[in-house]
């Protein structure tokens, strides 16, 4: 026969300091924990969403980020003509690229940060479908005009719409503002690719990466297998969803080891603290108990008796910790991301996923730390229990 | 003094409950000990920056070069004792995961302006010899199993090419959190092999004569190249790694809210068991009042045990931290300052003896304000 749960209710309220002192322990880890995953798949998620399944990015060979690159036009003028890239009225959508890195100061601190800034072609829209003017205008071809990311603004000092802006050599104005959808083209700063290159000093006929719109996500492999089979060429294609994946990989591997050392850490000290609520309850209780056990419920009755009250703890603090952490959904960071070298802005993402594994990991915490107790419960011999009283 | 015995036996009698305690301050030290190993290892690079030491960088970002002529102008301003310059490779070394930092390196002037580094004169000198030479830091070398004489390819993902490097040298550190992932070969390998970027460098850094010169060398160097096809910006070692640091955003918040959120937890463990103790042995107390002992010894009493907990807890806590991070860095390169720094410990066991008399005195003063007579009666 079963213990009433009712008995557990009860018995929750009378020691109701110790319980919410665990509860509290778990809703705290699980807060960190679900916390950090978040951020990790915020990160993610943002540089993920920059890349199409329907683009294809292409390097040359060896090159481990954008930065690093060196196409030159020679070959540019090889991969407009390959098989596999969409046309838009005879025009092949390609955008050869020139991506640098510029210094300006964040707003928060006055300190400077990384910015990336990409020279692209005038085909650039229409490559990138994921891009989309919000602000103002597309900057004419030819001259020094910016758009920037729709977060650049409110993050870099000097860069809104309409300022002038020194860098590189050149003075630009900021003629539009874009949407990138919230992927990490909104912390980027976006011109001319052959007016980029003049700045800089480039060489003008070498690019980056080339963006390349293929005419379905299948046709990856045919310009693959062209590009890398042309002794004239030396370079890695990808399918740009895949690059901005690997390029996101250290960060988020990061964010990934440190919060779940953390929060294994915090784990283990709620378990301590649940240990330590359910012992006192189970010695403080050994008279009810043996009395329970001495008008019939059995061994096993009394085990789930204290794993379900246990397991109620553990989930109430689970799902405090759940909701206390509900509103940094959304809510805007930023970071460098070592791998293109520059700054980022992304937001925390607190997915139904993540709310899900913070409870089970609540509840295996409730489990570790009732199951000791509960079997000690139900083992201490009747007659000496009840002969203390 | 003579009481502790008293103390210590009472810890004794319910094990699993202090053992409970005691773990819960130790994990919690130990979770305190890894978020400033953490926190350091974001800021690392500003403690260990030298302060007699400029970064001339590209007023651009730093990935811009700076021309190899600069070198001599700068020389010449007073105020100015030596000067270097490294250029960025980023090679690949079997597997983009390993990755370490690797720079083309001025060999003449590298040991008189980074005198932190330490290597031996014989295998400096190799070093010079050799054109291909590398030198490695001993974290490295321990990572990768290298040996002085070991041909090491590196892929290049900056400047094509399969380049290979002969390790002369392991440089040490001559402080616990120097530096010990950078691999240094000499600059005139890699601008003759170049193809593009000839004659440019990464960037400078210049030894001053004293700190005091900094501001106005800095000043000198920037209006010296100022409107120049290459301008340049000028700071401290401290003020660019400062710079950089800010840039990984507010991970110190975020390791101040989670140190919070632990403290609480904490203090409310504690202060719970204490409670349940101190409520159990009411009796006993009692009698210890009624024979003569003052409520200030109740007080202390209690106070002195729950002490006693923290302190073991605290030191357990950071010692198991201690020894995990001298296993190294878990994420394999991405933190290379990762250790507990000396300050760090003092701060934890303060920090445990805080919460350890924060937890006690609630318990310790009803103890010391309970009747004999109340408390007997329930006997």
């Amino acid at each position: 026969m079963a213990v009433p749960i009712v008995y557990n209710l009860r018995s929750v309220r009378a020691r109701w300091v110790s319980a919410i002192v665990a509860v509290l322990g778990i809703a705290g880890t699980v807060g960190v924990f679900i916390a950090m995953l978040s951020l990790a798949r915020g990160f993610q998620a943002t540089m993920m969403s920059s890349g199409s399944a329907d683009n294809a990015l292409i390097r040359r060979a060896g090159a481990t980020s954008e930065i690093d690159g060196t196409v030159p036009l020679e070959q540019v003028r090889v991969i407009q003509d390959a098989p596999g890239v969409a046309r838009d009225g005879g025009q092949p959508l390609v955008s050869p690229e020139v991506v640098v890195i510029a210094a300006f100061p964040l707003i928060a601190t006055g300190t400077d940060a990384n910015v990336q800034v990409r020279g692209v072609s005038g085909e650039v829209l229409n490559v990138r479908k994921n891009v989309n003017m919000k602000e103002g205008r597309f900057f004419t071809p030819g001259l020094s005009e910016l758009i920037v990311g729709r977060n650049v603004p409110a993050t870099y000092a000097g860069l809104k719409l309409s300022d002038t802006v020194r860098f590189g050599g050149g003075n630009w104005k900021v003629v539009g503002v874009f949407d990138a959808g919230g992927s990490a083209f909104d912390s980027e700063v976006w011109c001319d690719n052959r007016v980029l290159s003049q700045v800089y000093k480039r060489p003008e006929s070498i690019f980056s990466s080339i963006t390349v719109r293929l005419t379905s996500p299948a046709a990856l492999r045919e310009l693959k297998d062209s590009l890398t089979s042309d002794p004239r060429m030396q370079v890695q294609v990808d399918r740009e969803i895949d690059y901005y994946e690997k390029q996101s990989r250290g960060l988020t591997t990061l964010i990934r080891v440190l919060g779940t050392l953390v929060a294994v850490i915090m784990g283990i000290g709620a378990i301590f603290g649940a240990l330590n609520t359910m012992y006192s309850a189970v010695s403080e209780r050994s008279r009810e108990i043996a009395t329970m056990r001495a008008i019939g419920f059995g061994a096993g009755a009394i085990v789930v008796s204290f794993i379900f009250e246990a397991l109620l703890i553990a989930l109430v603090g689970g799902l405090i910790g759940s909701i206390a952490i509900l509103p940094l959904n959304g809510l805007t960071t930023s970071a460098l991301n070592w791998q293109t070298f520059s700054h980022l802005a992304f937001a925390f993402r607190v997915t139904p996923l993540l709310l899900g594994i913070g409870i089970i990991f609540a509840l295996l915490m409730g489990l570790i730390g009732g199951v000791p107790p509960a079997i000690r419960a139900a083992r201490r011999p009747v007659a000496l229990a009840l002969r203390e009283l | 003094m003579k009481f502790a015995p008293l103390i210590i036996a009472n810890l004794f009698r319910k094990k699993l409950r202090t053992t409970l305690t005691i773990g819960s301050f130790a994990v919690a030290m130990f979770l305190f000990g890894i978020l400033v190993v953490i926190r350091g290892a974001f800021s690392q690079g500003v403690d260990v920056a030298g302060v007699d030491r400029l970064d001339v960088i590209n007023k651009v970002s730093i990935i811009q070069p700076l021309p190899y002529s600069y070198r001599d102008q700068i020389l010449r301003i007073p105020g100015v004792k030596a000067i270097t310059y490294d250029n960025w490779f980023g090679g690949v070394y079997q597997d983009e995961k390993n990755f370490f930092p690797q720079f083309a390196i001025d060999p003449e002037n590298q040991r008189v302006v980074f005198p932190e580094f330490v290597i031996s004169d014989a295998e400096w000198k190799a070093f010079l010899e050799d054109r291909e030479g590398a030198i490695a830091g001993a974290g490295i070398a321990k990572r990768f199993g290298w040996k002085v004489g070991d041909r090491i390819p590196i892929k290049g993902a900056i400047y094509p090419g399969n380049w290979e490097f002969n390790i002369r040298g392991i440089y040490r550190g001559s402080r616990d959190n120097d530096d010990l992932t950078q691999f240094w070969f000499q600059y005139k390998y890699l601008d003759e092999r170049r193809q593009y970027g000839k004659g440019l460098v990464g960037w400078y850094t210049v030894k001053l004569n004293s700190p005091d010169d900094a501001v106005r060398v800095a000043k000198t160097i920037d209006t010296m190249f100022a409107n120049s096809p290459y301008e340049s910006k000028t700071e401290t070692e401290k003020a660019l790694a400062s710079d950089f640091a800010k840039q990984f955003g507010n991970i110190e918040f975020l390791i101040v809210s989670i140190g919070g959120v632990v403290f609480f937890t904490l203090l409310l463990v504690t202060g719970n068991t204490m409670a349940i103790t101190v409520r159990e042995r009411m009796g006993e107390l009692a009698v210890l009042k009624a024979v003569g002992f003052t409520d200030r010894f109740v007080l202390l009493f209690v106070l002195g045990e729950s002490l006693l907990i923290a302190a073991i807890g605290g030191v357990l806590g950071l010692a198991l931290c201690k020894v995990f991070t001298l296993g190294g860095d878990p994420t394999h390169g991405f933190l290379p300052f990762f250790y507990l720094p000396g300050p760090g410990i003092l701060l934890g066991i303060g920090l445990a003896l805080t919460v350890g008399i924060l937890a006690g005195i609630l318990p310790a003063t009803s103890a010391m304000r309970m009747r004999v007579v109340d408390a007997l009666r329930g006997v």
